[in-house]
């Protein structure tokens, strides 16, 4: 049962583990696995040189003054500095991107917590105590994360203007639980599904009550699904834009509306520019990478293991 | 035992249960079922779908918030503009034009990669990092560095890098693109396709490792080329995963805002609808035209998800049959 279970592949999908690999594929799979995959390797290689050039250039020149930055040809080997990310934090212009970075953490994370309050319930009366129809349901939470943004967002604002919620930070960190709720239920049922019933069933014999199978069986399983779904809904809020730019202004404005407007102001400091991209991306590219097949799952609303 | 059989009988528990109460205890039971979801139900309802309720009738109303007095009922006034207005009209091809665009062009260069990836080679975890990189930039961020560091006419890398290829067989006078100006679509799509192309890779390659390998090393056995092997093979196995990424990079890009909003501000008939619903009501004040395109939005929308949600359902079928 154990090769069949959704969490043994899950865990297979990443990165094929070489133990399984070595049974799997010995023999005469591959006929002449040296030079194909040379080959293969090279030209992913060369490939993933050439979608991650934007990303270091980025990091580089951050890392330049504004005169080595701005250069055609490119001056790659110019000598480093800090100036930029200086003047990003305001030690010259006198703009700090303090307060927009603690309202996008503080959004990022609020709404995160207020999506597991809510998602875990759900996906619990989802999958291990299933209420009738479950599957209609799902379906109702993914038919809302298809609505477009903007087909609310009139509404929404002229809301917010009325009952004097605009450009207030909780307000936003509703909008944002709205946004990744479905995604983190249908992540949350799949990671739910996975708990073995049979051990639902022996704790039940046992006797065991609501509270102590939620933490000793249905906890431990779920806990790395949870962390999953709190990085995700923290990338997404993180990164979001068009809602914060429509809701926020100055006192509750995110990162990325810092990011817009810093840029119209300040004119072209390529260096500063790009300091600015490294510093807001930062969180998401340490969280992204850090759950990498995760985020696909997320994207994918759980579709995919 | 397998997680559909385990459903069916969880439920089953309480099907059955003949006793004297047994309708108001079933009734009790249901609720005590129920009453976990409802929160999540409940506000999701009332922050996606009344808004939606309230775009659709201001979709019907006269209103311009510049002159509140003039607020009417307009009929199909608003629908007729949206589908005749030549800017609005334009943002619809666009719309369409953009995002079959880069779902197509990423999902065939992350299909590409999703297949190196699959062989093993030196470093394949890292270059696996590198490659989702994209992807992990800030979205306003990827816009910037697209528009200020790589496409700038006079100082951008890749001018740059022109400029320096150029030098090196002693040319001053090096080819200078200026895709912002030139062909500023062009410029939002490649942009966005860099960024997409890693989200169709990580879901194909998730595809390619949960590939069956005893059938394709029968087929080697048999000595089947290996273009046979991913034709007959491969491809079929990834049907799935190629709609799946197709229609939620779809769902995704036709909502796309950041990119348009940062590289071009919707210049030169590069407005998405989305953005040209942004520029309706929050610049124009025109509340029903923006809410009839909205209302537009989603009755798109809801033709491709009809697709993308046969194509979930199907792969949700199939886990519960597993």
């Amino acid at each position: 049962m154990s090769t069949l279970t959704p969490a043994a592949s899950r865990k297979a999908a990443p990165v094929r583990p070489t133990s399984n690999n070595a049974s799997g594929r010995r023999g005469k799979s591959r006929m002449d696995p040296t030079r194909n995959n040379t080959a293969a390797g090279l030209a992913a290689w060369l490939l993933a040189l050439l979608f991650a050039a934007p990303v270091v250039w980025m990091i580089l020149t951050s890392f330049h003054s504004e005169t080595d930055a701005a250069t055609n040809p490119p001056s790659v080997a110019a000598n480093l500095t800090l100036d930029a990310y200086r003047e990003f934090f305001g030690e010259t212009s006198g703009v700090s991107p303090w307060p927009s970075l603690i309202n996008s953490a503080t959004a990022s994370i609020l709404s995160t917590v207020l999506v597991l309050v809510l998602a875990i319930p759900a996906a619990y009366a989802l999958s291990i105590r299933p209420v009738k129809k479950w599957t209609d349901v799902m379906f109702f939470f993914l038919s809302t994360k298809m609505m477009p943004v903007v087909a609310a967002i009139l509404p929404l604002y002229l809301f917010a203007r009325t009952v004097g919620a605009l450009d207030n930070i909780w307000f936003l960190i509703l909008m944002y639980t709205s946004m990744n709720l479905p995604i983190a239920v249908w992540m949350m049922r799949s990671f739910l599904a996975e708990v073995p019933v049979e051990m639902l069933e022996a704790a039940q014999i046992d006797g065991a009550n609501l509270l102590l199978t939620l933490r000793k069986i249905i906890a431990p399983v779920a806990m790395p699904g949870i962390a999953a779904i709190a990085l995700i809904c923290f990338i997404f809020s993180w990164n979001e834009l068009l809602l914060a730019r429509v809701l926020t202004g100055v006192v509750a404005g995110t990162a990325p509306v810092f990011l817009t407007g810093f840029v119209s102001g300040q004119g072209l400091f390529l260096a500063k520019v790009c300091a600015a991209a490294v510093v807001i991306s930062l969180p998401v590219l340490f969280a992204g990478f850090a759950a990498q097949d995760k985020l696909v799952q997320g994207l994918s609303l759980g579709a995919v293991k | 035992m397998t997680t559909a059989t385990a459903r069916i009988s969880r439920s089953g528990h309480t099907a059955a249960k003949p006793s004297r109460n047994a309708k108001s205890r079933e009734r009790a039971l249901a609720w005590a079922r129920r009453a976990p979801l409802l929160p999540a139900l409940v506000f999701l309802i009332i922050v996606t779908q009344l808004p939606f309720v309230v775009t659709l009738i201001i979709s019907f109303l006269n209103w311009n918030s510049l002159s509140p007095d003039k607020t009417a009922f307009a009929g199909l006034e608003n629908y007729v503009t949206v589908l005749t207005d030549p800017d609005l009209r334009q943002a619809i091809f666009t719309t369409i034009f953009l995002t079959v665009a880069v779902v197509l062009a990423s999902l065939l260069i992350g299909l590409g990669l999703a297949l190196l990836l699959d062989k093993k080679f030196i470093g394949r975890g890292l270059a696996r990092t590198l490659l989702i990189a994209p992807f992990l930039v800030v979205p306003v961020a990827a816009a910037l560095i697209w528009k200020h560091a790589l496409l700038n006419p006079t100082y951008g890398l890749i001018n740059g890098i022109l400029t320096w290829i150029w030098s090196l067989f002693g040319s001053v006078t090096p080819p200078q693109l200026d895709l912002l100006s030139q062909a500023p679509l062009m410029a939002v799509i490649v942009s966005l396709v860099w960024q997409w192309t890693p989200f169709m890779m990580l879901i194909l390659l998730a595809g390619l490792q949960s590939r069956p390998m005893d059938t394709v090393e029968a087929a080697q056995m048999d000595g089947a080329t290996s273009w046979a092997i991913f034709r007959h093979l491969t491809l079929p196995h990834l049907r799935q995963y190629l709609e799946l990424g197709g229609l939620l990079g779809a769902i995704y890009i036709v909502q796309n805002f950041d990119a348009v909003f940062t590289l071009t501000a919707g210049g030169l008939g590069t407005a998405n609808l989305p953005y040209a619903i942004y520029q309706t009501f929050y610049f124009a004040n025109e509340y029903g035209l923006a809410s009839a395109a909205g209302v537009v939005v989603v009755i798109g929308t809801i033709i491709v998800a009809t697709f993308a949600l046969r194509t979930v359902f199907s792969l949700f079928k199939k886990e519960a049959a597993r």
